[in-house]
């Protein structure tokens, strides 16, 4: 095991990704993001990697496309007005199934917003990262140790599923530093074989072509099923979620990323006053852990997150109408704190006890 | 004495408060605790000032920006008037005397101010207030073992200046003598 170091967030989800076999990465700068290209553009060449500071955003993640029909493991980053700039691509990445991991260090929106820490894309990640139909993989962590994990269990999810993965962080655990133990360096012929990528048929089997072009719309149509069955996969294979003081709660809390780590808090202060509260953490935002929700006998759920709610409705989906779910959050780059959150669940069981 | 610390270290850009904040965070982790180290980046920072927030603890950390500090060290008198009142009540808040005139009015907090800069001129150690002050700062709150702090500085000084890290540790002294 590697020594126990401590790094910001940004550089843990770099170095995991080199780890990881990843030695492509085409970025363009943006707050609160760019430690994570820095970092890359210092470590990238010492394993004769390439960094590349692209002209744009959307320059860079159309190089990512190209990195990943040759084969090759390959991220990009931003932060969110980056990210609205790359999803063109991204929407090309998933129509032409080329696995590739996309990082989203968000800060406030909607516009240029601010530079604060912020969850004002989940939306973006978990419905629309780009047109037409297609679902990716969203990995929401909460701790540098997660931000170097996911990152790191990413690549292996793209290339199983043939499907782009987004990190979503945020400014917080991207700035941030706490000690972290990074993962095992993958050796790069130890990788998975890709039989379908353009990286030269040296003269022993037809052309590979990498495409997300169906001129013949029930082509495309039959391409969308196959594409959604393995979504479908996805689904029952990649559920990660986060349950803490769950099983007698009256309350559950449902929080994601940085926003869980301050739910927690309130949760331990709630648990010294007696209140029965626990916290569901979705680490996957997609596919999203209904299960474990609906699971809960709760009598009430709190959604708390950094934007103006927009994981209420994925909770309202999976509670299904058994218990009513209220909403606390701060938008534009506000961190909420403890004894804000705090008083949110102290009220919210003042009402149940009525 | 404080084992569990909640700190704000601020100043000028330029000061050194974020590398004094790292070293307490690597304090922290080389005695195996929870630890977060979270820097302004914000607005603040372009407008010359930089603070970052540290915590220590035996628990799991949950926001990593303290925002009512048992410990502040300050280095310039907006920093000062800032987080002095900020601070919980009991805090110890260490201070640079060449640089701050305290007009607060808060009787409830230990404040303790010392010539940091003039310190570290006399004593040739360049630009390390920042370190004179934090070694006042364990001599009042013993956040971590002593031995430890050293190897921390050990362990934040860039490995291409070898040589700051006996000037670090003098300064540590100064301070704690100061």
């Amino acid at each position: 095991m590697s020594e126990k170091v401590l790094m910001k967030g940004n550089e843990a989800l770099a170095e995991a990704a080199m780890l990881a076999g990843c030695r492509f990465f085409f970025g363009y700068p943006i707050t609160p993001q760019t430690e994570l290209a820095a970092y890359m553009s210092k470590h990238m060449p010492k394993r004769e990697g390439v960094y590349l500071q692209a002209e744009s955003e959307v320059a860079a993640i159309n190089m990512v496309y190209g990195a990943a029909a040759c084969g090759k493991r390959t991220m990009t980053s931003s932060s969110s007005p980056g990210i609205s700039l790359k999803t063109e691509g991204i929407s090309y990445l998933a129509g032409a199934d080329l696995p590739a991991v996309i990082i989203n260090v968000q800060r406030g929106g909607p516009g240029l917003g601010s530079i604060q820490p912020s969850q004002s894309d989940y939306w973006q990640a978990t419905r629309a990262m780009g047109h037409g139909d297609f679902f990716l993989p969203v990995y929401a962590p909460s701790t540098v140790q997660e931000m170097a994990d996911l990152a790191y269990a990413a690549f292996d999810v793209a290339d199983t599923y043939r499907t782009p993965v987004v990190i979503l962080a945020d400014g917080m655990l991207g700035q941030m530093m706490e000690p972290v133990v990074m993962p095992a360096e993958r050796a790069l012929d130890d990788l998975p074989a890709k039989s379908w990528a353009t990286d030269g048929t040296h003269g022993k089997r037809p052309h590979n072509v990498v495409n997300s072009l169906f001129l013949d719309a029930d082509a495309l149509n039959a391409k969308n099923r196959e594409r959604f069955e393995r979504y479908a996969q996805i689904e029952r294979n990649e559920v990660r979620v986060e349950e803490y003081l769950v099983d007698d709660a009256d309350i559950v809390v449902v929080a994601f990323g940085a926003a869980a780590r301050i739910a927690r808090s309130a949760i331990n202060d709630a648990r010294a006053k007696g209140i029965k509260v626990g916290l569901i953490r979705p680490i996957t935002l997609w596919p999203y852990p209904k299960e474990a929700i609906a699971a809960c006998n709760a009598q009430a759920f709190l959604v708390v997150e950094m934007n103006m709610g927009q994981m209420v409705e994925d909770v309202q989906l999976a509670v299904n109408g058994a218990a009513p779910v209220e909403f606390f959050g701060r938008a534009g780059g506000v961190i909420p704190r403890p004894d804000e959150v705090l008083a949110q669940i102290e009220a919210l069981n003042e009402r149940l006890g009525d | 004495m404080q084992k569990e610390i909640q700190a704000v270290l601020a100043g000028f850009g330029g000061q050194g408060t974020l590398f004094a904040g790292k070293v307490i965070a690597y304090a922290g982790l080389l005695e195996d605790r929870e630890v977060s180290w979270f820097p302004s980046y914000g607005p603040e920072m372009r407008g010359g000032t930089a603070n970052c927030s540290v915590t220590v603890s035996d628990e799991p950390i949950g926001s990593p920006l303290v925002t009512d500090p048992t410990a502040v060290i300050a280095m310039n008198q907006p920093s000062y008037d800032r987080f002095v009142m900020e601070a919980r009540p009991g805090a110890v808040i260490v201070y640079d005397s060449d640089l701050i005139a305290p007009t607060d009015g808060r009787a409830d907090l230990e404040k303790v101010g010392i010539p940091a800069s003039k310190i570290a001129q006399d004593a040739e150690l360049g630009k390390l207030a920042n370190i004179v002050l934090l070694g006042k700062l364990w001599d009042k709150t013993g956040f971590c073992e002593r031995a430890t702090l050293d190897e921390a500085i050990r362990k934040c000084v860039p490995p291409t200046k070898p040589h700051l890290v006996e000037s670090n540790k003098q300064a540590l002294e100064m301070g704690m003598s100061a």
